[in-house]
C-alpha cells in the first residue's frame, strides 16, 4: 500500500475542505455571528495544519498506485474528511455533542441529508451554508474536483482511473475524454452550470437568495439539508416543483448530458438506464396519485400530483427533500415510497441508492440463469445498450448485492438495540445507506434521527459513508491487508 | 492533439507511454480487454474494446475529430483496413501502419501512396538495418544517426585496459586525439551529463558524438581493434533474420543462421539461396563447440525467447567473440542487464516506437519541434534533432554565455553543411540543425524548451 502518495492525496483533500469553509466564514462574519465565525477560523486553522504536516511527512511519495491504493485512498480520505468537516459545529457549541456533529457532516458529504437537529432554524446561517456546501462536494465528489484541480502528468499518471472508478457511483465507470483532468473538468462544469440554472429558477420565483442558494446545492448533490424545520413544504408550489424538475435532473446519469452536448441525442434516447428511471418515475407518480385521489388525502388534484411527483423525485433521486409528512400517507403509497429508496438513481449522477443501471444488470442476470434452466444449451450474453457486458462487471454486480443485503442486515440488527420500532429502525438502515435522508414513523420527514444512541449514530454513519462510496473503498479499510504496508 | 493507437502490444504500449507522457489525448483500442485494463490503471488514456477495423469502434474512438491514428494490431491486414476505414471516415486523418510480413516489404511505397497512409512502419526491418549498421562499422554498442546520416552518437563502454579509464573529460581531447564529446554518461543505471571535471571509470558506458570519419579516428586511437567482421552467426530464424541475411549479404560476409525448427529453415533455405541455414539448437552447447568461434565472427542472438538470447550472448562471450548483438523483446529489466556486458542490445519496439513518436512531434506542426529522437543509455536520456529558426532564442550567442536547463547539453551543430563540436565559444544561427542531448525526464519538445 502507497500510504505516502495516500497521504498527499489525504492532505491535498483537506485543502479543499478548508477552501470550502470560506464562504461560510464569510457569511458569518459579515452577519457579525462572532461565535460561528470563530468556530470556522478555528477549524479552518486546524484542517489547515493537518494537511500541511501530512504534505510534509509525505513529500518522498513515490508515484505507484493500484486498484487497491484507490479503494483505500478514497475510504480513507472520506472518513478524514467526515471528521474534520463536523469541528465547525463541534467548537461552536452548536450541536454539543461531537458523534451528532459527526453524523451530521457526514450525512452532508454522503448526500444523506439525514439530521440530529430538533430544530434546523436554530443553527445559524454560517452552519446552514455549511452543511449544504457538504452536499455539493460530496455530491459530484472530492477526490473527482482534485482530479479536476491538481494537474497530473508523468509516469504512471493512470492511477486518476483508480480514483474516478472509487468514488463514481456504478458498475461501470469510465472517462468521457481521453485525459482525466478534462473528465473532471466536464463532469464539474456541467455540474456548476445544472446548479447555477437551479438557483437561478429559485430566485425568479421569490425565494430569498440565502435559500435559494442552499436549496439549489443541496440538490444539485441530491442531499437533502434544507434551511427550514419543514424543509421545502414552506415554499411556493412553484419552488416545489422547481425542486422536483431538478431533482430528477441531478438523477440522471452525467454521460447523458455530456452526450447531449456532444449533439448525441440518438445515443441518449437509446439509453436503457434512462428509460427505467424515467419509466419508474412516471409509474410510481401515476400509482401515488391515484391512491391518495382514492383516499382523499389531498382537497384538489393539482395539490395531489405536486406532493407526489415531489416526493417521487426527492426520494428516487435520493435527496430527501419532503413538501408533506408523507408518513402520513396510505400504506400503499408508503410501499411505493419505501421501494424506491432501495433503487436509487441512475449510475454516474450524484444520487445514491442501489442504482438503476445495477439492478437493471441484476435483473438480466436472473433472466439469464432462469433461461439457463429452460434451455441448457443456450449461450446467453448480457447486454446493456446493446453492448456487451463483460463478465468481471457482472461478478462484481451480484457480489455488490450480496454486501448490500448483508450490510443492511447487520446495520438493522446492531440499531435495534436502541428499541425503536421495526419500520423505523429498517428504514432509518436503508434511508442512511441508499443516501435518502427521512425515513418512516419516528424518523419520518417531520421528525429526526436524535433519538438513537452514539453507537446506532455510528453505525448509521458507516452506513451513509458506505452507501456513497459504493461500500468497498469503506469495506476494504476493514480488512487487516490493507493496512500492511506490501 | 488526439492520438488513436490501435493494438495494444509490444508496440502499442511503448507508444503509449512515450505518448502519454509527452501530454497528447491518447484513445487505446485493442480486442482484448484484459490488456486495456493494465493499460488504463497505468497511464491516462481512454480505452475501447473491439476490432478496431470495423466502423463502429471507430467512431466511439472519436476517429471523426482524431488527427492521428496508428495501427499496430499484430496483422498487417486489419493495420491496411483500420486505416483505410479511418481514413473514409475522416478525410483529414494521418495514419500510420505497422506492416511486418516480409512479402509486403517490396509493395510498401505502393500502399502507402495508393492507399492514402502517411506512413508505414517496419519494426523488423528497422532492427535489421541498425544490426547491419553495427555490424559494418564495429567497436561501438550503439549508433544513432543524426543530420541525415552525417552526425553519430556512439556508445560505447569503459574497459578495464581501456585508455580510458581514470581520464577526466578535460584530459580527453589529448587522449583520443580527435574531435569527440561525450554527451552522456551511464554509471550504475543512472545518466549522468557529465562537466569537464567528470573522470571516467571502469564499467562506464559512455555516448559521444562525433562526424562518423572522426568516430572511425576515435576508435582506432583509443585501439579498439576494429577488425572487420568475416562471419555472422544468427541464433533464430525470424523475420528480422530475413531481412538481416539480405542486408549482410551485399556486405559480403558470411552468413550462418541457426534455427531450431525445421520447416522454418527449409522456407529460409529457399528465400536465402547464399545463407548456410543450419538447423540445431542454439542452446545446444554442442553445436556451439563445433563452430570454433574467433575473434573475428559475430553473433547475433535473436531467437524468440528474451532469456535463450541472454544466456547465448553471455556464452559466446566466454568463447572470446567480440561483436555480439542481442535482441531483447523486453527492455523493462534492462537496468538488471547493465552488469552483464552482452555487448549491444537491439529493441525493435524501441526503434519503431522512436520512430512514430518523432513523426507524431513532427505532426505537432509547430516552429522548433522535434524533427528527430533517439533514445539512449537504456531511455534514460534522449538525443533529439531541433532547426533552428528566427523564433528560436539565443541565436549567435556563444553557448557558454547561454543558461541551459540543467542535464541539457548541445551536442551538435549543423552549420552550412558543415559539423561541428561545439564548445564554449561556438554558436547557432538560424537555418542551422542542432542535437540536444537531455535527461528523459526533463520533456523536451520544442526547441525552447532546453534554455532555462
Amino acid at each position: 500500500m502507497n500510504f505516502r502518495m495516500i497521504g498527499r492525496i489525504i492532505s491535498f483533500i483537506l485543502i479543499v475542505e478548508a477552501v470550502f469553509m470560506i464562504p461560510a466564514l464569510l457569511l458569518c462574519a459579515f452577519s457579525g455571528q462572532t461565535a460561528s465565525s470563530t468556530a470556522f477560523l478555528i477549524s479552518i486553522i486546524i484542517i489547515m495544519a493537518a494537511a500541511f504536516l501530512l504534505w510534509v511527512l509525505t513529500r518522498k511519495a513515490q508515484k505507484g498506485f493500484y486498484s487497491r491504493d484507490g479503494l483505500v485512498c478514497v475510504g480513507l480520505s472520506w472518513i478524514v474528511m467526515s471528521l474534520f468537516g463536523a469541528l465547525p459545529f463541534f467548537i461552536s457549541k452548536e450541536i454539543p455533542s461531537y458523534i451528532d456533529a459527526l453524523f451530521e457532516i457526514a450525512s452532508g458529504f454522503s448526500t444523506t441529508g439525514a439530521s440530529i437537529l430538533n430544530d434546523v432554524e436554530a443553527l445559524t446561517r454560517g452552519m446552514l451554508l455549511w452543511r449544504s456546501t457538504s452536499h455539493w462536494l460530496g455530491g459530484m465528489g472530492v477526490l473527482v474536483f482534485l482530479l479536476a484541480l491538481v494537474p497530473i502528468s508523468g509516469r504512471n499518471d493512470g492511477f486518476t482511473m483508480h480514483l474516478l472508478r472509487a468514488e463514481s457511483p456504478g458498475p461501470d465507470v469510465g472517462k468521457l475524454v481521453p485525459r482525466m483532468k478534462q473528465t473532471a473538468t466536464i463532469l464539474y462544469g456541467m455540474y456548476i452550470l445544472l446548479t447555477i440554472l437551479d438557483f437561478l429558477f429559485l430566485v425568479i420565483g421569490g425565494l430569498p437568495v440565502f435559500d435559494s442558494v442552499c436549496i439549489a446545492i443541496g440538490t444539485a448533490g441530491t442531499g437533502g439539508f434544507g434551511v427550514l424545520n419543514s424543509s421545502i413544504g414552506g415554499y411556493s408550489p412553484y419552488v416545489q416543483n422547481v425542486c422536483t424538475v431538478f431533482m430528477f435532473l441531478f438523477g440522471v446519469n452525467f454521460t447523458c448530458y455530456y452526450l447531449l452536448l456532444c449533439g448525441k441525442i440518438k445515443n441518449v434516447l437509446k439509453d436503457e438506464e434512462l428509460h427505467w428511471y424515467v419509466g419508474i418515475a412516471f409509474c410510481s407518480i401515476a400509482a401515488i396519485t391515484i391512491t391518495l385521489l382514492l383516499n382523499n388525502t389531498y382537497s384538489t388534484f393539482n395539490e395531489t400530483l405536486r406532493h407526489s411527483a415531489f416526493q417521487v423525485g426527492s426520494l428516487l433521486s435520493s435527496t430527501g427533500f419532503a413538501t408533506t409528512d408523507f408518513d402520513l400517507w396510505p400504506s400503499f403509497a408508503k410501499a411505493i415510497l419505501f421501494s424506491l429508496m432501495f433503487i436509487g438513481a441512475s449510475a454516474g449522477s450524484t444520487g445514491g441508492g442501489f442504482k438503476i443501471g445495477r439492478a437493471l444488470l441484476i435483473a438480466k442476470i436472473l433472466r439469464r440463469n432462469v433461461r439457463q434452466v429452460l434451455y441448457p444449451n443456450k449461450v446467453q450474453v448480457i447486454r446493456m445498450n446493446g453492448r456487451v457486458v463483460d463478465e468481471n462487471i457482472l461478478r462484481n454486480t451480484n457480489a455488490y448485492l450480496c454486501a448490500y443485503v448483508i450490510i443492511i442486515l447487520a446495520s438493522f440488527l446492531l440499531v435495534s438495540l436502541d428499541g425503536f420500532s421495526t419500520t423505523t429502525n429498517l428504514t432509518a438502515v436503508v434511508s442512511c445507506f441508499n443516501n435518502m435522508g427521512p425515513g418512516l414513523e419516528s424518523i419520518g420527514p417531520t421528525l429526526n434521527y436524535s433519538g438513537y444512541g452514539v453507537f446506532s449514530k455510528i453505525v448509521l454513519v458507516f452506513d451513509m459513508l458506505a452507501g456513497r462510496l459504493e461500500i468497498f473503498p469503506i469495506l476494504v479499510l476493514m480488512s487487516r491487508s490493507a493496512w500492511k504496508r506490501r | 492533439m488526439k492520438i488513436i493507437i490501435a493494438g495494444y502490444g509490444k508496440v502499442g504500449s511503448a507508444l503509449t507511454r512515450q505518448l502519454s507522457a509527452e501530454g497528447y489525448d491518447l484513445t487505446v483500442i485493442d480486442s482484448k480487454q484484459e490488456k486495456l485494463e493494465s493499460g488504463q490503471g497505468l497511464y491516462d488514456i481512454m480505452c475501447v474494446h473491439g476490432n478496431c477495423a470495423t466502423m463502429d469502434v471507430l467512431m466511439e474512438a472519436g476517429v471523426e475529430d482524431a488527427d492521428l491514428l496508428i495501427a499496430a494490431t499484430s496483422m498487417d491486414e486489419i493495420n491496411l483496413l483500420c486505416c483505410l476505414t479511418a481514413h473514409s471516415i475522416n478525410k483529414s486523418i494521418h495514419t500510420i501502419a505497422r506492416i511486418r510480413t516480409p512479402e509486403y516489404s517490396k509493395q510498401i511505397v505502393m500502399m502507402r501512396d495508393s492507399l492514402g497512409l502517411s506512413m508505414l512502419v517496419n519494426p523488423e526491418k528497422q532492427a535489421a538495418q541498425e544490426i547491419d549498421r553495427l555490424l559494418k562499422y564495429p567497436g561501438f554498442l550503439k549508433r544513432e544517426n543524426f543530420a541525415h546520416g552525417r552526425v553519430e552518437i556512439a556508445e560505447l563502454r569503459v574497459m578495464p585496459d581501456s585508455p580510458l579509464n581514470n581520464i577526466s573529460l578535460t584530459q580527453l581531447g589529448g587522449v583520443a586525439k580527435c574531435k569527440i564529446l561525450v554527451c552522456s554518461v551511464l554509471r550504475n543505471g543512472k545518466a549522468i551529463t557529465p562537466k569537464g571535471e567528470f573522470t571516467l571509470k571502469e564499467g562506464d558506458r559512455l555516448f559521444v558524438t562525433a562526424t562518423t570519419n572522426e568516430l572511425a579516428l576515435f576508435l582506432k586511437n583509443l585501439g579498439i581493434v576494429t577488425h572487420k567482421v568475416k562471419r555472422v552467426i544468427i541464433c533464430g530464424g525470424g523475420r528480422i533474420t530475413y531481412y538481416l541475411a539480405q542486408m549482410l549479404e551485399k556486405s559480403g560476409m558470411k552468413i550462418q543462421i541457426v534455427e531450431r525448427d525445421a520447416e522454418k529453415c527449409i522456407k529460409l533455405a529457399e528465400l536465402l539461396p547464399y545463407a548456410n541455414v543450419i538447423n540445431a539448437d542454439a542452446s545446444d552447447l554442442i553445436f556451439w563447440e563445433g563452430e570454433r568461434l574467433t575473434s573475428n565472427d559475430a553473433v547475433v542472438a535473436m531467437t524468440g525467447l528474451d532469456e535463450l538470447n541472454m544466456v547465448i550472448a553471455l556464452f559466446v562471450r566466454s568463447c572470446g567473440v567480440d561483436q555480439i548483438i542481442t535482441k531483447l523483446s523486453r527492455t523493462e529489466s534492462s537496468a538488471i542487464l547493465e552488469s552483464l556486458s552482452f555487448g549491444s542490445v537491439i529493441c525493435p519496439k524501441e526503434l519503431c516506437s522512436n520512430t512514430i513518436v518523432g513523426y507524431v512531434r513532427g505532426m505537432k506542426n509547430q516552429t522548433g519541434s522535434s524533427i528527430a529522437v533517439h533514445r539512449l543509455a537504456d531511455g534514460k536520456s534522449e538525443a533529439s534533432e531541433f532547426h533552428v529558426s528566427k523564433e528560436t532564442l539565443n541565436c549567435g550567442i556563444p553557448l557558454k554565455k547561454i543558461k541551459l536547463k540543467k542535464n541539457v547539453l548541445i551536442a551538435s551543430i549543423l552549420h552550412l553543411s558543415q559539423i561541428i563540436i561545439p564548445n564554449g565559444d561556438s554558436c547557432f544561427y538560424p537555418g542551422d540543425t542542432i542535437i540536444v542531448v537531455s535527461d528523459s525526464d526533463e520533456l523536451i519538445t520544442c526547441i525552447n524548451d532546453i534554455f532555462e
